[in-house]
C-alpha cells in the first residue's frame, strides 16, 4: 500500500514536471526559434498586399469561379476552402454521391475549357483534395485551363504559360513529391499583370 | 519386445480402436482436447440444423456426417497408438502372473501370495522360481532369465553386493538359489510401471504438449470468434450465414489436424522408445531427451571396449622383444584379470610364444597385493627354467622393487614409460631379478564407429563429456582418439554430480548412462539419468529410464526419439495451420457466392458449387486426419544435419506442402463429390 | 508506378536503413539509467532534479509487477489529468478562439486516446480545441505515451536479454530518459526543421483573409431555431451565400507536429492532419515526417540486436518488417495508381490514378507510401483521406493495422508486438528442431505461449467483437458515410484503429457520439493495457530464466529462413483471423467496383 502510495505520488509529480519541460519549455523554445529563423513561414507564409490587407496564405488554397482565374480543385472543407474545417469528402471508391459529382464536374470542366467529350480530364481537377485546402493543381490541369484565361483576360496563351510555370512548385530537392502549380499565386500573378 | 511395430492395419489392433472411437466420444473426455471438443459441438449441432433444415437437408446431413467422422478419425488415431501399447501390455501381463512366494520369516521358510509381500520381506527363490516382487539380492549368485522384460533370452547373473545385484519381479531363476531382499510393493514394481507406461493409463501431458494445447486451444478460440461474428457482418452485408456452413468455416479452420493427432503422436513416441527396449518413467524424460545437449558417459564400456589391452612390448635397451614378451607371459599366465590375459596373448600373437602352465614350470606365482601393487611369478629353477624372479607392475611399484634389490632404473625405460603415459596407455614395467626388461604397454581400445557417432551427435548440437577414473593425461590421449569434446579424468561419484551441476548452471540439459549404486545421485541429478537393467537397484530407481539392453550407447538412440516426438508435433502443428489458406479459398468465395456473384474469381480452384466447395473442404479436413495417422505413430524422421538444415527441410515439407496440398486435395474431391452428384 | 516513384521508395528505405544503426546505438545509451550521452552536460542536472523532485530513486530497479504497476498507474493520472483540462478548457488561458468545454464522452474519448498512443480524434481540432489544450492536455500525452511505449519495449528487451533475475528496470527512469535524451532533442530540431518548410508555429489569434475572389456557396437554409428547412418534398431548401473571408489557422503547431511523427501519435493539430498544408507544406517536410514515423521503431531493432548481443537477430526482424512493409506499399500504390475504373469510365484521366482524398503535391505514390508507413506503425496521421483510397488501397491500411502494427510499429509498442510473433513462430517451428523451443537460450513453453497467446486474443476479440457489434447497432450505422462494402470496411477500420492504437480513420465515419466514443475509447484501453500486461509477465518471465548457451541443435533466429519462418506466422497466425471480414469489405467492394457497382 505504502509502495502504491509512494507510485501514485511519483505519477503526479512526473506529470507535473513533464507538462512543464514538453508543454512548456519545449514549444516556447521551438518557439522562439521559429519566429527568430523563419518569422514569415512560422507566422502562416501570409500575403498581405499593399494595402496591408492579408489576402490569403501562399499554401492555402482559396476558391475561385471566375473564367479570369484558374479554377482549383473541388473541395470539401466546409462548404469549400473553409479553413477551419479542413477535410477531406471522405466518399468511397463505391460511392454514388461521389460518382455523381465527379460526372457533374467532368461535364463542367469539359465545358468551360472547351474540351471534347472524349478529353480525358485531370484527375485533380474532378476530385477533392485530403486537405479541402490543396493549394495546388497538377501542371497538365493548368495546361488545359490557360487558354481559357488567356481568352478571358485577353492575353496570349504563351504568356499564361509562362506564369503557370513561375507558379509552379516542386518536386522538391528534384525528386521528391509532384510537381503543382499554386493557384491562389498564380491568380495573383494574373491580378498583378 | 523388440519385435517390429506392428502394421497399422493389424486388424488386431484396428478393429478395437473403431470400437473405442466411439467409446471417446464422451463430452467429458473430449473436453480435455478444445480443439476436438469444438468439433465435437459443431456436429452436433449441424445434425440438430439438419433435423430442422428447411432446404437442402441433403448437403447439411453430410456436412453433419463428415464432422462426425473427423471427430472419430482423431478419437481412432488415439486408440490406435493406445492399442499397439495395449498389445504390448497383455504380454508384459502374462509375466506378472501371480505366484506364490517363499518368504523367510525368522530363519524359516513360508508360503505367501506375491501380492502381499511387503517392502523389506525377504524372499527365497530357487532354479525354476518365478521372482515374485522387484528386490536386490542379499546373499547368492543365479543366472536369470530375463526375457519377460527384455526379450532377451541368454540368461543373465545376479549376485549379492556389487552392481548386479537388482532383479526384477517375473523374470525367473534358471540356476542356484538367492535370497532377495523385497524393494517395491505389488502395483509400484518396474514391471508394473512398465505397463502403466505403455497402456498411457497414467499419461500425463508434458510440458511441450500443455503448451501446444494451450496455443491451439488459442487457436481455437480465435476461430470460433472468427466464425461468431461473421454472422452479423452477414446481416450488415444481407448475407445471411447458415449455421452448418459457419460450422464447416469454423472446424476447417481450427487446427483439427493437429488436434487430433497430439495424443497419438505423445503416445507412439514412448511405444518407440519402448520397442528399443528402454523404459521411461514419464513422458517428460522423454521430451526432456530431445533436448539434451551435454551427454556424459562413462569411458569403460561406452566408449572404450570393457577393459584396457596390452598393446606393445617395449624393450629397454639391449634387451630382445621376445625375451622382455616371454618374461611378460610368464609373468602373467597366472593372471586372470583381462589385461594379463591380453598379454599372453600379444606375446603369442607377436612372437608366437606359447603359455605354459605355470605348474609345469615348478614356478610359484605372486599375486597382485595392494602392497606390493606388483605381480609375477618366482622360478624355483626345476624343470630347465634357470631360477629367478619375475615381476610386473607400475613404473612407481617396480622403483620401489628395484631399490630394495639395489638395481638400476635405465633412463630410456624412464622415457618409455612416460611416452605410453602421455599417448593415454598404462605402462607396466617387467623385470627379471634386478634387470628391467622394458615396458608393456596397455591401452584403451576405443569401440568401433563410436567417433562417427560423436560427430553426428556433435552435428546434433549435443556435447560429449567422457567420464573416466584414469588420470588427466590418459583420458586426454583416449578423448582425443574417441572424439569427444571434453572429459573429466579421475572422476569421483561427488565430481560427477558436481560436473552436472555446473553444466545445468550454465543453462545445459544433461543426459548420462550408469549403473552403479554410487552414480545414484548423478543420474537423479541429471535431466536424464539412464540406469542400466543390469544396474543395482538404487541407480534403477534413481534414473528416469531404464535400458533393459544395459546399452550405454542407447542414449544416442533416446535423444533422437525425444527428437522425433517434438518434430512431429512442430511439423502438424505447422502443416495444420497452413491448412487454412486453402480452406478459406474453398469457403469463403462459396458463403458470398449467393449474395455476391463477383467474388467469382475469388474461387481459384474453380470448385463446382458453394456446396460442393463446403463439403469438399470438410472432406478432405476429416480424412486428413486418417492421412496422417501412419505419421503420427512413426514420426517424422529425424537426422543429424543441424537445426537450420532440419527446419529449411520441415517449413519446406510440412510448411509449404502444408499450403499447398489441400488445394490439390480439396480440389479432387470436389470432382469426385460432383461427379457423385452428392450434392 | 514510374520510375521517379520508384527512386524516391529506394531513397526512403535507404534513408531508413541508414539511421536505424545510429539510432540503434542512441537507444542503448538512453535506456541504460547510467549511459552516457553528449548531451549529459545539459540535461544531466535536469534529470537528476527530476528525480530528486518525484522522488525516485533511479538506481533501484522493479520487477515486471512494480514496472507495470507503475506504468498503469503513471497512464492513469495522466488520462485524468487530460480529462480535466478538456472539461474544464473554458475556463483556462489560451483559448484565443473561446471554444467550449468537451462533452464527457468526447473528452473520455479523447484523453484515453491520447494516453494510449492512439490519437483517434473525434473531434476537429482547428475548431474545437484550444491552444492550451494543444500545448499541454494532448502533446504531453504525445510525449509521455510514446516513451512509455519504448520504455515497455525497453522492459521486455531486458527481459530476453538478462537471465536469472527478476528486475527489468524503473520505469520512471526509462520514461524521464527516454523523453529527455530521445523525444526532446529530436523533436526541438525536428520542429524547427518543419517551420523551415511553412509548418506555423506562433500564439496568434487565427487569422482573417480577405479572399480573392468573393465565393459563392450554397448552403441548406436553416430557421429561426436552427432547424433545417425543407421544401415539399421534404428535400432542404438551399439558398446561396456569398463568402468574402477565409479563417486562417494559426497556433504552436510544429512543436506538436514533430513529437505526433517522432512519437508515432497522428493526432493531428487539424482535422485534415498531414494533409493540411500547414501540417505538412512540402513533399520534403512529408519525406521527413515519413521518416520520423519509423525511425524510433526502426532503431529500436538494432537495439534489441545489440542488448541480445545478436546483431543478425536484430536486423532479421527488421528485415521481416521491411518485407512486409515493401509488400503493403506495392499494393497500395499499384491500387491508387491505377485508380476508380468507376471514374475512368466517366472521362477522368487513367493515368492519373486515384486522386479523391490526395493533395496534388504529394501525388499517388507519396499518398500510398504515408499511407501504409502510418499505418505500419502506430502513427495514424495521414496526408491523404484513406477512407477515399480504391478498396484494396484501403486494404492495406486497414490490414496493417490488423496485423497489430508490428511493422516497425509505434514506437515501442511495435517491437514488443513483433516479439509475440517472434515467440510464436519460435515455439511453432521451433518444435520442429526437435528441442524444446527457444528464442535466445529462453525455452518457450507453456506459460509463455499463454502470454503471447493473450496478447493476440486481444487483438482479435476487441477489433472482431466492438466491428460486430457495431454493424447491427443503430448507433453504429448511424455514423457511416458510405453504403454497402465500403460501410463495413469504416466500421472495421474504426475498431481496427483504435484497438491498435493508430488513431487513422475511414474518416467518412461520424464517430463524436457518446456509443462511439465510448465504444472506441474502450478498444483503446483494450487494445493498449489489456495488451501489455501479459506482455510485460512475459518480460518477466523471461528474465527469471536461465539462458541455455547456443549450439548446432539451436533454434536460428536470424537469417533468410527465420525471416521466412516469421512472415508465415504473422501472416498464417496473425491475419489470418481478419480475413472473412476483409472480404466481406474491401474485397468484395474491389470487384464490385470492377463491375462498376455503386452504393
Amino acid at each position: 500500500m505504502k509502495t502504491l502510495f509512494s507510485e501514485l505520488r511519483a505519477a503526479v509529480m512526473v506529470t507535473l514536471v513533464l507538462t512543464v519541460v514538453c508543454c512548456g519549455m519545449y514549444p516556447l523554445v521551438v518557439y522562439g526559434l521559429a519566429q527568430t529563423l523563419f518569422g514569415d513561414r512560422a507566422n502562416g507564409s501570409l500575403i498581405v498586399d499593399r494595402a496591408g490587407v492579408v489576402r490569403g496564405s501562399r499554401l492555402i488554397g482559396q476558391g475561385f469561379a471566375a473564367s479570369k482565374y484558374f479554377h482549383p480543385r473541388p473541395s470539401a472543407a466546409g462548404n469549400g476552402y473553409d479553413a477551419t474545417s479542413s477535410g477531406g469528402s471522405n466518399l468511397g471508391p463505391t460511392s454514388k454521391r461521389l460518382a455523381d459529382a465527379v460526372q457533374e464536374r467532368v461535364a463542367a470542366y469539359r465545358k468551360e475549357n472547351g474540351l471534347k467529350d472524349t478529353d480525358l480530364v485531370p484527375a485533380d481537377a474532378v476530385t477533392a483534395s485530403g486537405s479541402g485546402l490543396d493549394p495546388h493543381i497538377s501542371v497538365r490541369n493548368a495546361g488545359l485551363q490557360a487558354p481559357r484565361v488567356a481568352r478571358t483576360r485577353r492575353l496570349s496563351v504563351e504568356k499564361v504559360l509562362a506564369l503557370v510555370r513561375q507558379n509552379t512548385e516542386g518536386p522538391d530537392l528534384g525528386f521528391l513529391g509532384e510537381p503543382g502549380v499554386n493557384v491562389l499565386r498564380l491568380n495573383l500573378a494574373l491580378d498583378s499583370l | 519386445m523388440t519385435a517390429k511395430p506392428p502394421s497399422l492395419l493389424d486388424w488386431h489392433i484396428a478393429a478395437p480402436a473403431v470400437g473405442e472411437s466411439f467409446k471417446k466420444l464422451d463430452p467429458r473426455r473430449m473436453f480435455r482436447n478444445p480443439v476436438m471438443f469444438v468439433t465435437l459441438i459443431g456436429a452436433a449441432l449441424t445434425t440438430a440444423a439438419a433435423f430442422t433444415a428447411p432446404a437442402s437437408r441433403g448437403f447439411v446431413i453430410q456436412l453433419a456426417v463428415w464432422l462426425w467422422f473427423t471427430v472419430l478419425f482423431a478419437n481412432f488415431a488415439e486408440a490406435v497408438a493406445e492399442g499397439r501399447g495395449k498389445a504390448q501390455a497383455d504380454s508384459l501381463r502374462k509375466a506378472r502372473k501371480d505366484t506364490v512366494a517363499r518368504r523367510l520369516h525368522d530363519g524359516r521358510e513360508e508360503p505367501i501370495p506375491a501380492p502381499e509381500l511387503r517392502q523389506g520381506d525377504l524372499v527365497v527363490c530357487e532354479a525354476g522360481d518365478v521372482i515374485p516382487a522387484d528386490g536386490e539380492v542379499i546373499e547368492g549368485i543365479a543366472s536369470v532369465d530375463e526375457a519377460a522384460i527384455t526379450g532377451e533370452s541368454a540368461p543373465v547373473i545376479r549376485e549379492s553386493g556389487g552392481d548386479r545385484c537388482a532383479v526384477t519381479g517375473g523374470t525367473r531363476v534358471i540356476s542356484d538359489r538367492i535370497v532377495i531382499r523385497v524393494t517395491a510393493e505389488k502395483g509400484h514394481g518396474f514391471l508394473d510401471r512398465m505397463i502403466a507406461m505403455v497402456e498411457g493409463a497414467r499419461r500425463q501431458k508434458t510440458p511441450n504438449e500443455i503448451a501446444l494445447t494451450i496455443l491451439l486451444a488459442a487457436l481455437t478460440f480465435i476461430f470460433l470468434l472468427v466464425c461468431v461474428t461473421l454472422k452479423p457482418f452477414g446481416i450488415y452485408s444481407a448475407t445471411p450465414f447458415p449455421l452448418p456452413v459457419l460450422v464447416a468455416l469454423l472446424v476447417c479452420l481450427i487446427p483439427t489436424t493437429i488436434g487430433g493427432l497430439l495424443s497419438a503422436i505423445g503416445i507412439s513416441g514412448i511405444d518407440r522408445l519402448i520397442r528399443r527396449n528402454v523404459m521411461a518413467t514419464s513422458g517428460r524424460a522423454v521430451e526432456a531427451a530431445g533436448d539434451v545437449d551435454v551427454l556424459l558417459l562413462d569411458k569403460t564400456g561406452t566408449i572404450t571396449l570393457g577393459n584396457r589391452m596390452a598393446t606393445a612390448f617395449l624393450p629397454a635397451p639391449h634387451v630382445t622383444p621376445e625375451r622382455l614378451a616371454a618374461a611378460a607371459q610368464f609373468a602373467s599366465l597366472a593372471d586372470e584379470t583381462p589385461e594379463g590375459r591380453s598379454i599372453v596373448v600379444l606375446a603369442k600373437q607377436q612372437f608366437n610364444l606359447r603359455g605354459r602352465e605355470v605348474a609345469e614350470q615348478q614356478a610359484k606365482f605372486v599375486p597382485f597385493t595392494a602392497q606390493t601393487r606388483m605381480s609375477g611369478v618366482d622360478f624355483s629353477g626345476a624343470n630347465g627354467h634357470p631360477p629367478c624372479a619375475i615381476r610386473k607392475g607400475a613404473a612407481e611399484a617396480i622403483r620401489v622393487y628395484l631399490d630394495q634389490l639395489g638395481g638400476q632404473f635405465p633412463a630410456a625405460v624412464s622415457q618409455a614409460v612416460d611416452e605410453v603415459a602421455r599417448a593415454g596407455g598404462t605402462p607396466l614395467v617387467v623385470v627379471e631379478d634386478r634387470d628391467v626388461l622394458g615396458v608393456v604397454q596397455l591401452k584403451d581400445v576405443v569401440k568401433g564407429g563410436i567417433k562417427e557417432r560423436f560427430a553426428q551427435l556433435r552435428a546434433m548440437g549435443i556435447r560429449t563429456v567422457m567420464i573416466t577414473g584414469d588420470n588427466p593425461l590418459t583420458a586426454a590421449a583416449i578423448a582425443a582418439e574417441a572424439g569427444v569434446d571434453d572429459f573429466m579424468a579421475q572422476a569421483t561419484p561427488e565430481a560427477k554430480l558436481r560436473r552436472i551441476r555446473e553444466e545445468q548452471a550454465a543453462g545445459h540439459l544433461v543426459a548420462m548412462t550408469g549403473d552403479g549404486t554410487n552414480d545414484a545421485p548423478a543420474l537423479a541429478q541429471a535431466d536424464v539419468g539412464v540406469a542400466m537393467n543390469t544396474g543395482t537397484q538404487a541407480a534403477r530407481e534413481a534414473g528416469n529410464m531404464v535400458d533393459l539392453d544395459s546399452n550405454p550407447t542407447k542414449l544416442i538412440d533416446i535423444v533422437e526419439i525425444g527428437k522425433q516426438m517434438l518434430i512431429t508435433r512442430g511439423a502438424l502443428t505447422t502443416f495444420s495451420i497452413a491448412n487454412d489458406v486453402a480452406k478459406y479459398f474453398a469457403i469463403v468465395p462459396a458463403m458470398l457466392m449467393a449474395t455476391f456473384p463477383v467474388i467469382a474469381p475469388l474461387n481459384v480452384m474453380r470448385l463446382a458449387s458453394p456446396e460442393s466447395a463446403i463439403l469438399s473442404a470438410v472432406i478432405f479436413n476429416a480424412l486428413v486426419i486418417i492421412a496422417l495417422i501412419p505419421l503420427a505413430l512413426r514420426g517424422v524422421a529425424y537426422k543429424p544435419i543441424g537445426a537450420l538444415a532440419i527446419l529449411q527441410r520441415n517449413l519446406l515439407i510440412y510448411g509449404l506442402g502444408g499450403v499447398v496440398i489441400p488445394f490439390l486435395g480439396i480440389k479432387a474431391i470436389d470432382v469426385l463429390v460432383t461427379a457423385l452428384k452428392l450434392v | 508506378m514510374e520510375a521517379a516513384d520508384w527512386f524516391q521508395l529506394v531513397v526512403y528505405v535507404a534513408a531508413l536503413a541508414a539511421i536505424t544503426k545510429p539510432m540503434g546505438l542512441y537507444l542503448m545509451r538512453v535506456l541504460d539509467a547510467n549511459g552516457r550521452t553528449w548531451l549529459d552536460p545539459l540535461l544531466r542536472p535536469l534529470e537528476r532534479l527530476t528525480y530528486r523532485f518525484v522522488g525516485v530513486k533511479p538506481d533501484c530497479e522493479q520487477d515486471w509487477k512494480q514496472y507495470t504497476v507503475a506504468m498503469l498507474i503513471f497512464s492513469l493520472v495522466s488520462c485524468l489529468f487530460t480529462y480535466a483540462i478538456l472539461r474544464l478548457q473554458h475556463l483556462l488561458p489560451l483559448n484565443p478562439q473561446g471554444f467550449g468545454a468537451l462533452s464527457p464522452d468526447l473528452a473520455f474519448n479523447t484523453a484515453v486516446s491520447f494516453t494510449t498512443n492512439t490519437n483517434w480524434q473525434s473531434y476537429s481540432g482547428e475548431s474545437t480545441m484550444s491552444y492550451l489544450s494543444q500545448m499541454v492536455a494532448l502533446t504531453l500525452h504525445n510525449f509521455t505515451s510514446a516513451a512509455t511505449g519504448i520504455a515497455l519495449a525497453a522492459a521486455l528487451v531486458r527481459g530476453i536479454a538478462r537471465h536469472s533475475v527478476k528486475t527489468l528496470g524503473n520505469f520512471w527512469v526509462d520514461l524521464v530518459r527516454v523523453t529527455y535524451y530521445l523525444l526532446l532533442p529530436i523533436c526541438l530540431v525536428f520542429a524547427v526543421v518543419l517551420v523551415s518548410q511553412g509548418m506555423i508555429q506562433n500564439f496568434k489569434p487565427y487569422t482573417t483573409a480577405k479572399l480573392v475572389e468573393p465565393m459563392k456557396i450554397s448552403v441548406a437554409k436553416v430557421d429561426q431555431d436552427g432547424k433545417p428547412v425543407t421544401d415539399k418534398a421534404g428535400r432542404p431548401v438551399m439558398e446561396t451565400h456569398t463568402v468574402t473571408e477565409q479563417t486562417i489557422v494559426q497556433g504552436p503547431m510544429a512543436s506538436q507536429v514533430a513529437i505526433k511523427m517522432l512519437g508515432t501519435n497522428g493526432g493531428g493539430y487539424v482535422n485534415a492532419n498531414a494533409a493540411h498544408p500547414f501540417e505538412n507544406p512540402t513533399p520534403l517536410s512529408n519525406f521527413l515526417q515519413m521518416l520520423s514515423i519509423f525511425a524510433i521503431g526502426s532503431g529500436l531493432t538494432y537495439f534489441l540486436g545489440r542488448m541480445v548481443s545478436n546483431q543478425a537477430h536484430g536486423w532479421s526482424v527488421w528485415a521481416a518488417m521491411m518485407a512486409l512493409f515493401l509488400g503493403g506499399v506495392l499494393l497500395c500504390w499499384h491500387s491508387e495508381a491505377a485508380g476508380n475504373p468507376i471514374h475512368q469510365q466517366l472521362g477522368v484521366a487513367a493515368a492519373d490514378g486515384n486522386m479523391e482524398g490526395k493533395e496534388v503535391r504529394f501525388g499517388v505514390f507519396n499518398s500510398a507510401l504515408f499511407a501504409t508507413v502510418t499505418t505500419d506503425a502506430s502513427c495514424g496521421a495521414v496526408n491523404a483521406m484513406h477512407d477515399s483510397f480504391t478498396p484494396l488501397g484501403g486494404f492495406v491500411p486497414l490490414f496493417n493495422i490488423q496485423l497489430g502494427e508490428i511493422i516497425v510499429g509505434g514506437v515501442g509498442a511495435g517491437l514488443y508486438g513483433m516479439l509475440v510473433f517472434v515467440i510464436l513462430a519460435v515455439f511453432i517451428a521451433g518444435l520442429m528442431v526437435g528441442r524444446t523451443p527457444e528464442y535466445l537460450g529462453k525455452k518457450i513453453q507453456s506459460y509463455e505461449v499463454k502470454m503471447a497467446m493473450l496478447a493476440l486474443l486481444v487483438l482479435a476479440v476487441s477489433i472482431l467483437g466492438f466491428a460486430a457489434w457495431a454493424v447491427v447497432s443503430s448507433w453504429g450505422l448511424a455514423g457511416l458515410n458510405n453504403g454497402g462494402p465500403h460501410g463495413l470496411s469504416e466500421i472495421l477500420y474504426a475498431f481496427s484503429s483504435a484497438n491498435g492504437n493508430n488513431g487513422s480513420a475511414f474518416a467518412g465515419l461520424t464517430t463524436n457520439t457518446p456509443w462511439w466514443n465510448t465504444t472506441l475509447g474502450l478498444a483503446m484501453l483494450t487494445g493498449r493495457f489489456l495488451m501489455i500486461v501479459p506482455i510485460m509477465a512475459l518480460a518477466g518471465l523471461l528474465a527469471r530464466q536461465k539462458v541455455s548457451p547456443p549450439s548446432a541443435g539451436t533454434f536460428p533466429v536470424a537469417g533468410g529462413t527465420f525471416v521466412g519462418l516469421l512472415l508465415g506466422t504473422i501472416l498464417l497466425v496473425g491475419a489470418l483471423n481478419f480475413l472473412p471480414a476483409l472480404t466481406l469489405g474491401p474485397v468484395v467492394e474491389h470487384l464490385l467496383m470492377l463491375h462498376g457497382k455503386l452504393f
